[in-house]
C-alpha cells in the first residue's frame, strides 16, 4: 500500500471504484460541502473536491476536504498548479497529509482568463507532471523537490487527469504514460461521450500495459438539457461531444431523464470496458443525481474495504 | 453649422477614371472652386503622413480614390491605400476631426459612379460637418 | 527583437497634460521594425497631437527626432540639447530607451509613448510573435528549437495540456498549442523519443524571477563607461 486510503484499498482489490466531485462554495459556507457529502455519501467511494475550478475562485479545495474528512468521508484533494508555486504546493501537500487527506490529484488547471479574475497572474512555476513526480519523491524518497529531506512519512496515493479526447489525439497515451512513470497511482479521465473514440484511446493504452501500471478511473458527467449538451461541444475545450447525444437531448420529451439514460448507457459501456477501473463522476451542481446513477448502474452498495 | 464653401482635397490615380486629368482643373467643376485635385501615379503611394499633413494644413475633407481592388492599374496600391484610410479615419476620430472628412472610393473608368458625382457627393458630406476645427489662416 | 506598439492618442495626451514643448523622440531600430515609433510613426504622431491640441484649444509644440536606438548612451548623448531644450521627452521606444533617456539626463521628464510587449520576431508584413520569454537559460533543443515558456500559455514543460484544440491553445484559436507544434515537428525531426523525458522543474533563478539581471564581459575595460 502506497497511503492505505480506501480509494486505494478498493482499487487495490480489484472492485470498480466510484468517486464523484464536490464543487465548493463561492464563499465560506461549511454548510455547502456538508450537505454535499451527505448526498455522496453513501455511493462513492471517495469525494473528489474541485481546486478553484475553470480559475473562478473558491473556498479551497484543502478546507474542502477537511470538511469532508471530519464527516467521515474520503476526499480526493485537487491542486492545480497554475495559482500555487512549488513551495505552496508542497507545504500544501504536507499539510493535506497531516490532516489524513491522503488522495491527491494533480491538474494544471483552466487558465485564469476563463474565470472570475481573468486579470491574476498564472503561475506555473511547475507542470502537472512535476507536481506528479515531486509526490512521488516526497511520498517514496522523503525529499522535496530541492532535494533536501523531508521529515517522517509521507504517504499519499498519486492521482493525475487524462484527456484521452483533446488533440492531438494519437500522444494521448504518450502523455499517460509519461504521467504512469512520473508516479501516477491513479487516473480519472475527462468526461467520457464518445464511447467508442474512449475504447479506441483504451486499446492503445492496454497495448502498452499501462492499464496494469495505474488505475484508470472513467469520467462521466451527466447532461440535464439540450442546452448544457450544445454548450460542452461547443464552448468547454477537451470535451468531445458526439452530435447524436446533442441530437437526444434536443428530440427528448423530457430532457433530464433522457441526460441520465444516456450516462447509464455509457456506464454500463465502461463497466464492461477492460483496463477501465472505476467511473468518476463529475456533477458539479447536481450533486443529487448522483445516487440514483450509482443505484441505477447495479454499483450499489459499495464495498467496505 | 454648414460649411458652404468647403475646402475638399482629392488624391486620385490616372487610371481610375479616364477624364481624371481633365478634371483636375479646378474651374472644370462649378459647384465649389475650393476643390484641389491631386494626381498620384497610384492611390497606394498616397502616405500616411500625406494625408494627415493635408488635414493639419487646414482641408475640411479629402478624398482618395483609386482602382477596384482587383483592378489595380499597380497590382494592389488602391488595396494598400484602402487600408490606409480606414486606419486613418480611426486616427481622426480620436484627434476630434471626425471620420467622415476622409473617405476613399474604388472606381472603374468603364462603369458604375463618375468622379464627378463621387467628389460632388463628398462636397455636400463635408459641407455638412462645418468647417475644420483646424483652422489656419490661409491668404485667400 | 523587442516588439512594441504605441499607446492610444487618449493616453498620451493624457500624459502630455501641463506640458508646452514636447520632444517626441523615435527610434530607428525594434520599434521602426514593428511601425510602433519609427520616424515615420513619429510624424504621424505629431500630427495627430497638433491636430488634437489645436481642437482643444491649447497650445503645445512638438518637436520630432528619431535617434538610431534608444538604449545606446553615444545615440543620446547627441541629442542632449534637444532633450533640454524641451518639457518633456515623449519617448518612442521600448521601456529600455525610456529609462535610459531618464537615467541619462536627470534632471529631464520623460514619458513612454509606446508600450513593450514581448520578444518576438515579424510572422509575416504586419504581425508580431511572442517567440522567448528571456528566462536566461535556453533549453529550446529539447523541445525542438521550440520554447515551451513563450508559446504556450501555461508554460508547460511536459505538456500538452488538456485543452488543446484541433493544434490550437484552449486560450484561443489564434494560438497555436505550442505542444501540437513540439510534437509535430519533433516527429519530423525523428526525435520524439526526446518527450519521454521527464523535465525537471525549471530553475527560475536565470530568470527575472531571481531578480533584476545584470551581465558583465570578462573581457571589459577597467576603467570608463564604455
Amino acid at each position: 500500500m502506497k497511503a492505505g486510503t480506501k480509494l486505494e484499498r478498493i482499487l487495490a482489490s480489484g472492485q470498480f471504484a466510484v468517486t464523484a466531485e464536490a464543487g465548493p462554495p463561492k464563499g465560506a459556507s461549511a454548510e455547502v460541502i456538508r450537505k454535499k457529502g451527505e448526498l455522496l455519501r453513501h455511493c462513492c467511494d471517495a469525494v473528489n473536491v474541485t481546486d478553484n475550478q475553470t480559475a473562478i475562485v473558491r473556498m479551497s479545495s484543502l478546507a474542502g476536504c477537511l470538511l469532508l474528512k471530519q464527516q467521515g468521508l474520503e476526499p480526493v484533494m485537487q491542486i492545480v498548479v497554475r495559482d500555487r508555486n512549488r513551495l505552496a504546493l508542497q507545504s500544501d501537500v504536507l499539510g493535506a497529509v497531516a490532516l489524513g487527506i491522503g488522495n491527491i490529484l494533480c491538474l494544471s488547471g483552466d487558465h485564469q482568463k476563463f474565470g472570475n479574475h481573468p486579470t491574476a497572474k498564472g503561475v506555473f512555476d511547475i507542470d502537472s507532471i512535476q507536481l506528479v513526480q515531486a509526490l512521488k519523491t516526497m511520498r517514496d524518497d522523503k525529499k522535496f523537490i530541492s532535494g533536501e529531506d523531508i521529515s517522517g512519512e509521507m504517504p499519499v496515493f498519486i492521482g493525475a487527469a487524462a484527456n484521452p479526447f483533446a488533440d492531438p489525439f494519437e500522444y494521448r497515451v504518450h502523455r499517460l504514460a509519461k504521467k504512469v512513470k512520473a508516479g501516477a497511482d491513479f487516473i480519472q479521465t475527462q468526461a467520457v461521450y464518445d464511447v467508442s473514440k474512449f475504447a479506441k484511446w483504451m486499446e492503445m493504452v492496454r497495448e502498452r500495459g499501462l492499464d496494469k501500471q495505474v488505475h484508470i478511473l472513467a469520467g462521466v458527467i451527466p447532461i440535464r438539457s439540450a442546452g448544457m449538451a450544445r454548450y460542452m461541444r461547443d464552448s468547454v475545450p477537451g470535451i468531445a461531444m458526439p452530435d447524436s447525444i446533442v441530437t437526444r437531448m434536443e428530440k427528448a420529451a423530457n430532457a433530464k431523464e433522457e441526460g441520465a439514460r444516456i450516462i447509464l448507457e455509457i456506464i454500463e459501456q465502461l463497466k464492461g470496458m477492460p483496463g477501465v477501473h472505476g467511473v468518476h463522476i463529475m456533477a458539479v451542481g447536481w450533486e443529487d443525481i448522483v445516487p440514483d446513477i450509482v443505484q441505477k448502474s447495479g454499483l450499489m452498495p459499495r464495498p467496505v474495504v | 453649422m454648414k460649411n458652404l464653401k468647403p475646402r475638399l482635397v482629392v488624391f486620385s490615380c490616372p487610371w481610375c477614371c479616364f477624364q481624371m486629368a481633365d478634371l483636375s482643373g479646378a474651374t472644370q467643376l462649378d459647384y465649389s472652386p475650393q476643390v484641389k485635385i491631386n494626381i498620384v501615379p497610384c492611390s497606394g503611394r498616397v502616405e500616411i503622413i500625406d494625408l494627415m499633413k493635408t488635414f493639419e494644413s487646414g482641408a475640411d475633407g479629402v478624398l482618395v480614390l483609386g482602382c477596384l481592388e482587383d483592378k489595380c492599374h499597380h497590382q494592389n496600391g488602391s488595396l494598400t491605400a484602402k487600408r490606409r484610410v480606414s486606419y486613418i479615419k480611426g486616427l481622426l476620430k480620436d484627434i476630434g476631426l471626425g471620420e467622415k472628412r476622409l473617405e476613399m472610393f474604388m472606381l472603374s473608368p468603364s462603369s458604375g459612379p463618375k468622379p464627378e458625382e463621387i467628389i460632388g457627393n463628398m462636397v455636400e458630406q463635408v459641407k455638412g460637418l462645418g468647417s475644420s476645427p483646424i483652422k489656419v489662416k490661409r491668404k485667400t | 527583437m523587442i516588439i512594441t506598439k504605441q499607446k492610444s492618442l487618449e493616453e498620451i495626451r493624457k500624459m502630455l497634460a501641463g506640458y508646452g514643448k514636447i520632444l517626441i523622440l523615435g527610434c530607428g531600430t525594434c520599434a521602426t521594425v514593428c511601425f510602433a515609433g519609427g520616424e515615420r510613426e513619429v510624424a504621424i504622431l505629431a500630427s495627430s497631437l497638433r491636430m488634437a491640441e489645436k481642437i482643444n484649444g491649447k497650445k503645445k509644440t512638438f518637436f520630432e527626432h528619431t535617434v538610431k536606438r534608444q538604449c545606446d548612451w553615444e545615440f543620446l548623448d547627441e541629442i542632449a540639447e534637444k532633450v533640454k531644450a524641451a518639457d518633456v521627452v515623449l519617448s518612442l521606444s521600448c521601456g529600455v530607451g525610456v529609462q535610459a533617456i531618464a537615467e541619462r539626463f536627470p534632471n529631464s521628464r520623460v514619458l513612454p509613448g509606446i508600450d513593450t510587449c514581448f520578444l518576438g520576431l515579424t510572422a509575416e508584413p504586419g504581425i508580431w510573435s511572442e517567440r522567448c520569454d528571456a528566462c536566461g537559460h535556453c533549453l529550446v533543443h529539447e523541445t525542438g528549437g521550440i520554447c515551451p515558456i513563450a508559446r504556450c500559455a501555461k508554460g508547460l514543460f511536459n505538456g500538452p495540456c488538456g485543452g488543446s484544440v484541433a493544434g490550437k491553445c484552449e486560450i484561443s484559436p489564434d494560438v497555436p498549442c505550442a505542444w501540437q507544434l513540439i510534437i509535430d515537428h519533433l516527429a519530423a525531426l525523428g526525435q520524439l523519443d526526446k518527450l519521454e523525458v521527464i523535465q525537471p522543474p525549471k530553475d527560475w533563478r536565470t530568470s527575472h524571477s531571481g531578480g533584476p539581471r545584470k551581465i558583465v564581459s570578462p573581457v571589459r575595460e577597467e576603467s570608463g563607461e564604455k
